[in-house]
C-alpha cells in the first residue's frame, strides 16, 4: 500500500514506488493538455497559495496554470511585492497566508531548507518549487516523465548532467530520483562546480571533468544553465566554458545514437548549449515544459485534493464545466 | 581582604578531586565565607551550615573561558544577570565573557560597566575579555592596558580573527608586555565566504554553503607562527579541526606558549548531524566525524587545555528563520558538564581527574592563574554527581534564550551545587532518583 504523501519537500526521501505512482498519476493529465477546453472542476472550491520568494517566471506560471486547470483558485505572493522588503520574517509571511485558509502552499525560496521550515510550522500541504541549492523535486519528476515517455522506462540508462552541478538543485533532485531506478549518473563540469562530495549523494554517481569522457555512452544528457547570478566564487570566463563544456552537435555524437537532451530552462543558447542541439530531434525541451504541467496537476490533485475530491478523468471530458 | 561573610559552610563526605594538588580522597571541606578554612576527615563546626556531599564529587570552582552574555546592547537575548544564573546552574563559578557586545568592550568604561553589573548580579564571577582592536574592526589597537586595570583577563576579537597578521603581531607583542593571553578566533574570511556549515558531503547534500576546515587551520597556523615570533601567550578558542589541533601540538612541542579549548558541541556532534534546524548552526561549524575523533583524542592526551562552552544566546525569534539567515551559536552553560560526562567520562575516554582539570586548572592556566582546593584558597567549589539521571529542559533555563540542539536530551551526571565565595549560588533540587 502506497503511503500517502503529506508534502513534497524533495526527492531524496521518496521511495521508488512513490515516484512511479506520481508519474502514473500524471498520465491522464498529459492527455488532458491536448483538449481544446482545459478546465476541470476537480479542485473547485480549493485554494492554492503560490509563494515565490525568488525570481521565477516559468515554474510560477506552470504551477498557476496547473491549479487553474484543476479548477482551484490561487493566491499569489511574490517577494518583490510582499512585506519581506519591509523586514517581515518568512514565518510571519507564511502564517499570514495560512490565515487566509489555503488548501496547499507552493513555495520557492533562495534558502535551502525553507520549504521544510515552513512545512514543520504550518498545517497545510507544502510543495517545494525549488529551494536554494537543495532540491527542485517537480523538475526531476517532469524530467523522469519525459525520459520514461521517450525511452519506455527509466531503469538502466546512462545519464550525464553537464554544468554547474554544485549550485544546481535540479541536478540534486535528478540524481536522487534516477539513482533510485538504477540509472548510472555522470556529473561533469569545471572542477570547482563538481566537488567530489557529489559522488556521495546517491549510489552509481561519478564525477568527470572532461566532457568527452562524460558524454561517451550517454543515453540521456541534462545540460544545466550556467547560473552566474548564484555564484559566490569568482565566475569562470564564459569563453572558457563554451570552449570546454558547451553541448555542441560534435560532442553530442559521442553519446549513444538517439540520446535525449534535456534542459531545465531558462536556456542560454550559445553558452551551455548550441542552438542546433537545442532545436534538434534529440532535444526534449518543449516536452519538458508540457510535462511540467501534467506533473504539477497530478501533485496538486494528490496533495491538495486529498481523498474528498473526485478522481481525475481517464479521458479528457467531452464538455467544459 | 576583610571577611564580609563569616557564615560557615561545611561540605561533608564528598570525594574531593583537585588536579592541582593531585588529591582524590573522601574529605570534609570547611569554608569560612571567603576562604577554604579546613580540609580533613570528620570535621565539625557547630555553627556551620552542613552540605552532605556523600556520593558526589567536590571540585575546585569551574571556569568557563568562553561565553557571550550580550550585555550591554543585546539584552533581548541575555543579560549578565540571566547569563550568570544559567552559568551557576551549569556548575560554573566564573565565566569569561567575550567583548562582542554593543558597544564592543574595547575601552575601560565598558569593562567597568560589565564588572559593576556582574557585582550587582552577585551570582558567579564574571571576568570580561577585552577587544584586541577598536570595535573589533581589525584596524587599531584597543585600550588594552586601561581595560586590564578595569578588570579584563584576556583580549580577543572573537566572532572573527584579528584581521591581519601585522595587527595580530602587534596585539601579541603588546599583550605579552601586559601579561595577558590573546584568545584567537581562527577564521580566514576569504575561505569562510558566507558559509553556514562545514564543507563536506553533508553540506553538498543539503545545498548549504560550506566552510572548509582550512578556514580555521590556516589562521591557526598563522597565529602559531606569530606566537613563535612574539613569544606571547596565544589561546585558540573553540578549536574544531584536526589541522588547527596539529598546529597547537607543534607549538607545544616547540615550547611556545600556545593553548586551546574545545566546546562540548564539537566533541558531541558532527556535520552529519546537521539538519535544517538553526540549533545546529554555530561558528566554528560542527566538524567532520574524523575531526571530532581527533578532538576527543586531543582532550584525552592533554593537547587540549580546557573545555569552554561558547555559550551564545540568541533570542528565539532571531533563530526561528531560514538556516542560512540565522545567527551562529547555541547556549551551553547547563549542558557542558553533562555532555562531558556522557560523551567522554562514561565512555571511558577520560578519567574523572582529567575531566575536572579541563574545567578548573586547565582554564586557570590559560589565564595565568591557579585553581585548587587548599587551606586559604578561594571558597569557590563545584559539586557534581557523575550518575544523577536527568533530562535537560531548555524551557527551565534562567537564560533568556533557548537555542540548543540538546533540549530534551537525557543525561547521566549533573552539577549539584555551585559555591561562590563560600555561598551556595545554585543548588539542584534532588528528587528520589538522587
Amino acid at each position: 500500500m502506497l503511503q500517502r504523501l503529506e508534502h513534497l519537500l524533495g526527492i531524496e526521501d521518496l521511495t521508488r514506488e512513490q515516484i512511479s505512482f506520481i508519474l502514473d498519476q500524471a498520465k491522464p493529465f498529459q492527455e488532458f493538455q491536448r483538449h481544446p477546453l482545459k478546465k476541470l472542476a476537480t479542485l473547485r472550491g480549493k485554494t492554492v497559495a503560490i509563494a515565490f520568494f525568488e525570481n521565477s517566471t516559468r515554474t510560477r506560471i506552470s504551477f498557476s496554470t496547473a491549479a487553474a486547470r484543476l479548477g482551484a483558485d490561487t493566491m499569489n505572493l511574490q517577494a518583490e511585492a510582499s512585506s519581506l522588503k519591509k523586514g517581515e520574517s518568512l514565518l510571519d509571511t507564511v502564517r499570514t497566508l495560512e490565515a487566509m485558509r489555503p488548501d496547499g502552499l507552493v513555495i520557492r525560496h533562495s534558502s535551502s531548507g525553507a520549504p521544510e521550515f515552513v512545512a514543520d510550522r504550518l498545517g497545510v500541504p507544502v510543495i517545494n518549487a525549488g529551494d536554494g541549492t537543495h532540491e527542485h523535486p517537480t523538475q526531476a519528476l517532469l524530467d523522469a516523465l519525459t525520459i520514461r515517455d521517450r525511452k519506455g522506462h527509466l531503469e538502466g540508462w546512462n545519464l550525464t548532467i553537464l554544468g554547474d552541478v554544485l549550485h544546481s538543485r535540479v541536478a540534486r533532485s535528478n540524481v536522487h530520483l534516477l539513482s533510485k531506478f538504477g540509472v548510472r549518473i555522470t556529473l561533469c563540469g569545471p572542477a570547482m562546480w563538481v566537488p567530489r562530495e557529489l559522488e556521495t549523494l546517491a549510489p552509481n554517481v561519478r564525477r568527470v571533468t572532461r566532457v568527452e569522457e562524460a558524454l561517451d555512452g550517454a543515453d540521456v544528457i541534462i545540460a544545466l544553465r550556467v547560473q552566474t547570478e548564484r555564484l559566490h566564487e569568482p565566475a569562470l570566463a564564459a569563453e572558457e566554458y563554451i570552449l570546454r563544456y558547451q553541448l555542441t552537435p560534435q560532442r553530442l555524437q559521442l553519446a549513444r545514437p538517439g540520446a535525449l537532451v534535456l534542459h531545465p530552462g531558462p536556456m542560454i543558447r550559445g553558452l551551455e548549449i548550441d542552438g542546433a542541439v537545442a532545436d534538434g530531434p534529440q532535444s526534449c525541451v518543449l516536452e519538458q515544459v508540457a510535462n511540467g504541467l501534467a506533473i504539477r496537476m497530478a501533485l496538486l490533485y494528490h496533495l491538495v485534493g486529498g481523498a474528498a475530491v473526485e478522481p481525475p478523468p481517464a479521458k479528457p471530458p467531452e464538455k467544459a464545466q | 581582604m576583610p571577611t564580609t561573610n563569616d557564615r560557615l559552610l561545611l561540605i561533608k563526605n564528598g570525594r574531593v578531586i583537585d588536579p592541582a594538588t593531585k588529591t582524590d580522597a573522601t574529605n570534609d571541606v570547611l569554608l569560612d565565607g571567603v576562604r577554604t578554612a579546613k580540609i580533613g576527615t570528620g570535621l565539625s563546626a557547630p555553627d556551620a551550615e552542613i552540605f552532605d556531599a556523600s556520593g558526589m564529587i567536590v571540585a575546585p570552582g569551574f571556569i568557563d573561558l568562553h561565553c557571550h552574555l550580550r550585555e550591554p546592547g543585546q539584552e533581548m537575548s541575555e543579560t549578565i544577570e540571566t547569563g550568570a544564573r544559567s552559568a551557576a546552574r551549569g556548575g560554573f563559578t566564573a565565566v569569561c565573557c567575550m567583548p562582542n557586545t554593543q558597544p564592543v568592550n574595547d575601552n575601560a568604561s565598558v569593562t567597568r560597566s560589565i564588572v559593576e553589573r556582574a557585582a550587582a548580579a552577585d551570582t558567579v564571577q564574571v571576568w570580561p575579555i577585552g577587544a584586541a582592536s577598536v570595535g573589533s574592526k581589525g584596524e587599531a589597537l584597543a585600550e588594552i592596558a586601561a581595560m586590564k586595570d578595569a578588570g579584563i583577563v584576556a583580549v580577543s576579537d572573537d566572532g572573527k580573527s584579528v584581521a591581519t597578521a601585522r595587527l595580530m603581531r602587534q596585539v601579541m607583542d603588546y599583550c605579552n608586555s601586559l601579561d595577558l593571553p590573546v584568545i584567537d578566533h581562527c577564521e580566514d574570511p576569504s575561505l569562510f565566504a558566507g558559509g553556514v556549515m562545514r564543507e563536506g558531503p553533508r553540506s553538498v547534500r543539503l545545498g548549504l554553503k560550506g566552510i572548509p576546515a582550512q578556514s580555521e587551520s590556516i589562521c591557526a597556523g598563522r597565529d602559531v607562527e606569530l606566537a613563535v615570533l612574539t613569544r606571547a601567550r596565544l589561546h585558540i578558542a573553540h578549536l574544531s579541526t584536526t589541522g588547527a589541533l596539529e598546529y597547537v601540538r607543534h607549538a607545544k612541542k616547540l615550547g611556545v606558549r600556545v593553548t586551546c579549548e574545545v566546546a562540548p558541541h564539537h566533541f558531541t556532534l558532527c556535520d552529519e548531524d546537521v539538519r535544517y534546524d538553526t540549533n545546529y548552526k554555530m561558528n566554528p561549524p560542527l566538524a567532520s566525524r574524523a575531526d571530532r575523533t581527533a578532538l576527543i583524542a586531543g582532550i584525552a592526551d592533554g593537547a587540549v587545555d580546557a573545555i569552554a562552552t561558547d555559550h551564545a544566546p540568541h533570542h528565539p525569534a532571531s533563530k526561528d528563520v531560514e538556516f542560512d539567515r540565522a545567527p551562529f551559536g547555541i547556549i551551553g552553560f547547563e549542558t557542558a558538564l553533562a555532555l562531558t560526562l556522557s560523551e567522554l567520562f562514561h565512555t571511558g575516554k577520560i578519567s574523572i581527574t582529567r575531566l575536572v582539570e579541563l574545567f578548573t586548572t586547565g582554564p586557570a592556566r590559560v589565564l595565568g592563574s591557579e585553581r585548587k582546593i587548599a587551606v586559604g584558597s578561594p571558597a569557590d567549589l563545584t559539586i557534581f554527581s557523575t550518575d544523577l539521571a536527568w533530562t535537560y529542559r531548555a524551557s527551565e533555563s534562567p537564560s533568556k534564550s533557548r537555542n540548543t540542539p540538546f533540549d530534551g536530551r537525557a543525561f547521566r551526571g549533573a552539577p549539584v551545587a555551585t559555591i561562590v565565595g563560600g555561598r551556595i549560588v545554585y543548588r539542584r533540587e534532588l528528587g528520589a532518583t538522587a
